[in-house]
């Protein structure tokens, strides 16, 4: 026997079967976010939310039930500082290349600096990091594990992503906008600085956030770079503590505070990136709307 | 009627992509009058205004030959950024800064361009906007965002934008070719004020416009100039037949 559908039957099938696969390819997607998410707050959840954390030294292998967890405090100080340090260099060298391959694209060397920037967003952190750690063992090897090393490997990763997110922001700026200067006389570095950037400011943020964000989570370029240590850091040309490296660490460490402590940082760094990006998005939507009139 | 000439072009050839977009165009623009540059789409109207502050070379792939002019000084001899401080332009959409509001829009060129105190920057935005015909509507709220004005005052906004770094020819480029009716009749009624201070050069695809604002005409026809004469004369008894073919609405 065959069925034979109406029309409207047939089509009233294929919606339902298309609404229910899309569905459970949103099921797919989610599931990973939610699953690391619910994880992180059950197996670091009960660390994290112990005020000392934040500040305390992690502990060291522990086999003791009464041993205690402690804090992850040196390595959200040394994330903090390799990443400032990353983001001094990336976001001025960022923009001028940015704004080199977009404002002054007439000149092949403009088009040269996109075509770099594709190349090495690609390149993988871990050969950053290497670069970056070879030049320094030749340079001075005392420093090859430091602040500035870190800094520099992240940097290096930040670069590109500036780059590229700020060309394409200065991009959007419509031609009537420099034209409009152009014809009134403005020169063309003023109008660049203080009207075209200016309208790409929203999406230069965006841009200088998404660097960040994946220079906060990086551990392959800082493993050779930043070396690693327990102690709060006191000195740029020292090695410091950074919380995917410690995540990586304690979570091969067979000691289950020590595996505790990297559930907590995993959360810590998982709400940070959460809250910098709430925050970031008001702010570029606060940003934007103030620029388009308020409307 | 004639005055004296303020702008001279001299077998100016324009280029895009080393196609002519305007070729051997000569002509003499008289001081503190309304000359209407008309013709069918893509006839080069635009190329030869934006040659005039050159800003046609500003795009890739553009080159200019011929000499143009300004008081017996070749602008294309002089530093182009000055050139267009003295040569101010008006768009065919209103493109006012949308990071800024009327006020800073109106102070740009003096605050770009130069130190000026704030009272004089004050005095010369209240000017431009009255000259621009929108101070009055504007007046209580020159510190809101420039997009927040409808299109009409934005096109205004953007001749005292234009006015306030103070020109002495002001090209504009269809001015009000994206404006409804009453927007451009209050723009048509400003550019007949604004010729007694100001050289005026006003490209139009409408021929009913360029009859009601200017004083002379020049018809362009596939990059060449046709016919240059008063615009009585250019309408009701032109000496070529392709003009005439034009303004009878024939073609274009």
């Amino acid at each position: 026997m065959k069925f034979k559908f109406d029309r409207h039957t047939r089509r009233k099938l294929l919606s339902h079967t298309v609404a229910v696969l899309s569905g459970l390819t949103v099921i797919a997607v989610l599931y990973p976010l939610v699953s690391i998410v619910y994880e992180a707050v059950i197996r670091g959840g009960g660390v994290l939310f112990q005020w000392t954390f934040l500040t305390a030294k992690p502990p060291n292998a522990c086999d003791v039930v009464s041993c205690s967890t402690v804090g992850i405090g040196p390595a959200i100080q040394g994330s903090l500082l390799v990443v400032a340090i990353a983001s001094l260099i990336a976001v001025p060298v960022g923009l001028m290349a940015a704004i080199l391959a977009s404002e002054y694209r007439t000149r092949g060397f403009g088009r040269a600096v996109s075509f770099t920037a594709d190349v090495l967003t690609g390149v993988p952190s871990i050969i950053m990091g290497a670069f970056v750690w070879g030049y320094f063992v030749l340079y001075d090897p005392s420093i090859a594990e430091s602040v500035i090393a870190g800094g520099i490997a992240l940097s290096a990763i930040m670069t590109p992503i500036v780059a590229r997110t700020t060309e394409e922001a200065l991009r959007t700026v419509p031609n009537a906008m420099r034209e409009a200067a152009i014809a009134l006389g403005i020169s063309k570095w003023k109008m660049t600085l203080r009207i075209v950037l200016i309208a790409a400011l929203p999406g230069i943020a965006t841009g200088v956030l998404l660097a960040v964000m994946r220079a906060m989570g990086e551990a392959a370029p800082l493993l050779l770079t930043l070396g690693y240590t327990t102690n709060y850091n006191h000195s740029l040309l020292q090695p410091a503590a950074a919380l995917p490296v410690l995540i990586y660490t304690f979570a091969e460490s067979n000691y289950s505070n020590q595996q505790e402590v990297a559930w907590g940082a995993t959360l810590f760094l998982l709400m940070f990136i959460l809250a910098a990006n709430i925050l970031s998005r008001y702010m570029i939507h606060r940003l934007s709307q103030r620029m388009s009139g308020g409307a | 009627m004639y005055t004296a000439t303020k702008l001279k072009v001299e077998g100016l050839t324009a280029y895009y992509n080393n196609k002519p977009a305007i070729s051997d165009i000569s002509l003499e623009f008289p001081e503190r009058q309304v000359t209407a540059i008309i013709g069918p789409s893509g006839c080069g109207k635009s190329t030869l205004i934006r040659c005039l502050n050159r800003l046609h070379e500003t795009a890739p792939h553009t080159r200019v030959e011929g000499r143009v002019l300004l008081d017996d000084e070749d602008i294309y001899a002089l530093d182009p950024v000055r050139v267009r401080r003295r040569i101010g332009m008006v768009f065919q959409k209103a493109n006012p800064f949308v990071t800024m509001s009327i006020y800073d829009n109106v102070s740009a060129a003096l605050r770009f361009n130069g130190r000026h105190s704030r009272e004089e920057t004050d005095q010369v935005v209240v000017r431009s906007l009255q000259h621009a015909a929108l101070w009055d509507e504007v007046k209580d709220r020159v510190d809101a965002p420039a997009v927040s004005l409808s299109g009409g005052q934005q096109q205004r906004l953007c001749i005292a934008r234009a006015l306030a770094a103070d020109p002495e020819v002001l090209l504009m480029d269809e001015p009000c070719s994206a404006l409804d009716p009453i927007a451009t009749a209050k723009i048509e009624e400003l550019i007949g004020r604004l010729k007694k201070d100001y050289t005026l050069i006003i490209v139009t695809h409408n021929m009913q416009q360029a009859a009601r604002v200017a004083d002379l005409t020049a018809f362009l026809y596939i990059g060449k100039l046709i016919e240059f004469g008063p615009t009585e004369e250019l309408f009701e008894r032109p000496k070529e037949k392709l003009t005439e073919s034009y303004i009878t609405g024939r073609f274009g």
